[in-house]
Formats: structure tokens, C-alpha cells, sequence
């Protein structure tokens, strides 16, 4: 299987991924940023079809659209009595958009579930290049800011107290959550790019309580899942989004259920 | 005579539709135990929040002597966002304090310091369980220890105490009076509770709305209470 070069591919970049979606999903988790999450996967379907209209790589249209809509997001739902509409409301236009772009684009069906629900053999050895640096801007970003960042999203209020620049903190998390999503969505797709953001991370805090145990057991959790999930797909011919978001939900479900006998 | 570590000068604070705080000039000196009682809505948060620059007087000033710079607060507000699922372990939660731009790992100096304040709280044999499933008092100690970590000398109680059972109230009341009498830590305890003030403190500020009044907490009777209630 690892003969092919696509498979490769596949495997280098799933690696990159649930790195990234493992570490950043703590975060994801612990500032309620679930649903935001989501709609930033659906900026990025809009950004993937625009950058396909444009004849640009989707990722770099993933990239321009949900690094700009992140900041303006995160500010609309920073009130939570209108966070749910709002963020409704651009997930819809999102939605929109994006179908409208590839339908002026003039690009067949495969393209359009390509981008929605994933793909295998859709990643380049030249998109796997891009993903490495963005996921290593990703990654030293986090360490510098790292101990702010636990602080903040852990404990908003003491870290407000303590005054920690938390506004600046924010802008910063929501550019690298848009970058996580653009980078995430080659493989899961962009619909369900919050499976690795959010479960394996929402399924480790049931297990260890530290954030650095939390963050290596969320990447081992989503290392699991994209490792067999490509193998299965490579066997079955099945869509690999299938199997990862499977082997995820039955990790969350599996550490709900390990809780519940606990307590 | 002590020396004052927190001066408030005439310091009146007014939101657009009341004004809750009218001239209240109060001196804290080091060491104290200062309890700040009164009513709901009568601005007992707002001055904390002028004391800890979130709000700005809108007349008057706050200062702190000898110099912003000698004082360093710690604050334990009323209320902290931890639900039942909340996932850090009490001993990692203190630590969040410890923010820098440092390695992602705390040093051993800092575990050390964080081991001491476990201690210091006896918090110790609850240290790796989720503050989540923490009981109310245990919360509170754990909250105490991440506002201590810094070695604050001006610690602020904000009702840390209203939600607790008594036996909470003076596990946690007796441990900041310890740290307020070994380390001489400077005290202010925001609260309704007018026995513990009495039980805990030796000097008072009663707020109601327009006025004020301050002293020995010796000199805060029954009859004073009821006076200021109907004030």
C-alpha cells in the first residue's frame, strides 16, 4: 500500500493533520469553540470552490477565506445571546457562496464532494510541502504562546484578572484555528473537519487532566483514526472520511462510556 | 504606625443610569484584614474592580504606595466558569498562573512552587483529581493557591465564600487569617457575611448606596448594621 506514491501522500499529510487537529482541538474544547469551528470548515468549503473559480489550489482559497472570516466570526459570536444566529447566518452564506463558485467555475460533482467530504488520492506530494509549512507555523506559534493561551482558555476569568492581552490572544488562536481547518479539511473534508478538531480532543479530557496529557492523548486519538481510516479506505474503496469519523465517534463514545461506569 | 498600601482618594464611580460609589476616600494599611460589607448593588465588586484597574473612577483615584510597581494583587473572584466535566487536575489549574512566554512545561522551580501552595492550602491529597468533581471548598482553596502563586502581597476575597458550608467558610477563612498573621499579607474580604467580617477581620468598610462608613471592626454593633441597612 505505502509503494504508492498517493498513499504516501496520504499518510504524510493524515500525520501533519492529526498533529495539528489533535493540539489545537484542547483548545477547541476548552473555549467552547465547537460550533465556530464547524462554520469555519464551511468558509473553507466556500474559500476551496472560490480558489477552484479562480484556478488556484482549494487550499490556498481555503486559506484567504477562513483566515479573513475567522477574526470577523469570532468578534460576531463573541456575544453569546446572538453567537448561535450569527454564526448560523454565515455558515448559510458560506454554504451559499460556495455552491455558487463551483457552479461558475464549471467543475464536475466529484470536485465538489472532493472538497466537502475528503480524499485520498487528491493530495500532492507539492500540497503535503504547503501543508508542513503551515502545520510548523502552526505548531511554533502554539509553543510560543502557549502558556497564555492554557491560561486564557482554561481560565478566562483569572487570566483576565491576572491582565493577560486576552483580546490579542483570541485573534491569534482564531488564525490559527482557520489555518488547522484548511490544512485538516485535505483529507476528512471540509463537512466534517470538526471530527478531528473536536473528538478526540472532547474524548481525552475524560482520560488524563493536565493540557500537555490532554493534547498527546488527543493526537494519538486522531492519529489513530486518520492512520486506519486510510488503511480501510485503501482496502474497502470506501470514502475515508467514512471510517474517521467512525473510529472518532467511537473513541468519544467509548470514553463517555468509561466516565459514566467511573462515576 | 503602618504603612498604607492602598490609598482611595474622594472615588466616586457612576454608570450611565445610578451612581453607586460617592466620595470614598479609605486608607488600607499593610497587613490589615479589611472586611468590605453591605447590601447587593451597593458597588462592593465595582470598587474591586476600580482596585484592580478593570474599571476607572469616574471621579477621584485609586493608588497604590508606595508605588503601583510594590503591589502585587492577587484576586479570587466570585465566580469562576468551572463545570462538573471542567478537566484539569486541581495541581495543573494553580499552575495556569504561571503564564510567559516560557517553555511550554512548567520548570521544577515552578512545580515546586505549585507543590508548596498544595501544601500551603492542604490541598495536597486532592491534588491530581479534576477540579471539576472538587467540592465547593476545595475550589475555592484551589483558586486561592493559583491567586497566591505570585507571592501576592494584597490578596482580594470577592464573596469567595458565599456559596460554601460553614465548615468551608472557616477552612478557608482560618488559612487566609494564617497567611495574613505569618506572612503579614494584606486582606480585603468582600462579603454579606457579617459574623465571619466580625470572626476574621480587624477593620470594616460598610458600603450603602450614597455613603459609607469605616473603622475597627470592633466598633460594627448590631445596632450599626441595622442603621446602615436602613440608611
Amino acid at each position: 500500500m505505502l509503494s504508492y506514491p498517493f498513499m504516501q501522500n496520504a499518510y504524510m499529510a493524515g500525520t501533519l493533520i492529526a498533529i495539528i487537529s489533535g493540539i489545537m482541538g484542547v483548545f477547541v474544547i476548552a473555549r467552547n469553540m465547537s460550533f465556530l469551528t464547524h462554520t469555519l470548515s464551511e468558509i473553507g468549503f466556500a474559500g476551496a470552490a472560490f480558489g477552484i473559480f479562480m484556478g488556484w489550489q482549494p487550499l490556498n482559497g481555503m486559506l484567504l477565506f477562513t483566515t479573513i472570516s475567522s477574526i470577523g466570526v469570532g468578534e460576531l459570536g463573541a456575544k453569546s445571546s446572538r453567537r448561535e444566529n450569527a454564526i448560523s447566518a454565515v455558515s448559510a452564506l458560506a454554504i451559499g457562496l460556495g455552491i455558487l463558485f463551483l457552479s461558475l467555475a464549471d467543475t464536475n460533482a466529484s470536485y465538489a464532494t472532493g472538497i466537502l467530504f475528503g480524499s485520498v488520492i487528491g493530495i500532492s506530494r507539492a500540497n503535503v510541502i504547503q501543508m508542513m509549512a503551515l502545520s510548523a507555523g502552526v505548531l511554533l506559534t502554539l509553543v510560543v504562546i502557549y502558556r497564555f493561551l492554557k491560561f486564557d482558555s482554561f481560565d478566562p476569568i483569572g487570566a483576565r484578572v491576572e491582565g493577560l492581552w486576552t483580546r490579542t490572544l483570541s485573534v491569534i488562536f482564531l488564525i490559527l484555528l482557520a489555518f488547522s481547518v484548511s490544512v485538516a479539511a485535505q483529507i476528512v473534508g471540509s463537512l466534517l473537519i470538526f471530527i478531528l478538531l473536536t473528538l478526540p480532543a472532547a474524548a481525552a479530557k475524560y482520560f488524563v487532566h493536565t493540557v500537555g496529557k490532554m493534547a498527546g492523548l488527543a493526537v494519538i486519538f486522531a492519529l489513530v483514526g486518520v492512520w486506519t481510516g486510510l488503511y480501510l479506505s485503501y482496502v474497502t474503496n470506501w470514502p475515508v472520511s467514512f471510517f474517521i469519523a467512525a473510529i472518532e465517534a467511537g473513541i468519544y463514545f467509548i470514553a463517555l462510556a468509561v466516565d459514566w461506569a467511573k462515576n | 504606625m503602618s504603612e498604607p498600601i492602598l490609598q482611595l482618594d474622594n472615588v466616586s464611580f457612576a454608570f450611565p443610569d445610578k451612581t453607586v460609589i460617592e466620595n470614598l476616600s479609605y486608607t488600607l494599611e499593610k497587613g490589615a484584614f479589611l472586611s468590605i460589607v453591605g447590601e447587593n448593588g451597593v458597588g462592593k465588586t465595582t470598587l474591586m474592580k476600580m482596585v484592580l484597574q478593570e474599571l476607572k473612577p469616574s471621579n477621584g483615584r485609586v493608588r497604590f504606595l508606595p508605588n503601583r510597581n510594590s503591589v502585587e494583587i492577587g484576586y479570587v473572584p466570585q465566580f469562576r466558569n468551572i463545570d462538573p466535566e471542567y478537566p484539569l487536575s486541581i495541581r495543573d489549574f494553580i499552575g495556569l498562573n504561571f503564564a510567559g512566554f516560557r517553555t511550554p512545561w512548567l520548570t521544577k522551580k515552578e512545580r515546586q512552587r505549585v507543590g508548596e501552595l498544595l501544601t500551603e492550602t492542604k490541598l495536597t491529597g486532592v491534588s491530581d483529581r479534576p477540579l471539576g468533581q472538587a467540592s465547593g471548598g476545595e475550589k475555592q482553596k484551589a483558586y486561592l493557591a493559583q491567586a497566591l502563586l505570585d507571592n501576592p502581597n494584597l490578596l482580594i476575597l470577592d464573596e469567595s465564600t458565599a456559596s460554601l458550608d460553614p465548615v468551608a467558610k472557616t477552612e478557608l477563612l482560618d488559612l487566609v487569617k494564617s497567611l495574613n498573621q505569618r506572612l503579614g499579607l494584606t486582606v480585603i474580604f468582600v462579603t454579606h457575611d457579617i459574623p465571619l467580617a466580625r470572626h476574621y477581620s480587624d477593620q470594616y468598610l460598610f458600603l450603602t448606596p450614597g455613603t459609607y462608613e469605616a473603622g475597627p471592626i470592633s466598633a460594627l454593633s448590631d445596632e450599626k448594621v441595622a442603621k446602615m441597612n436602613n440608611a
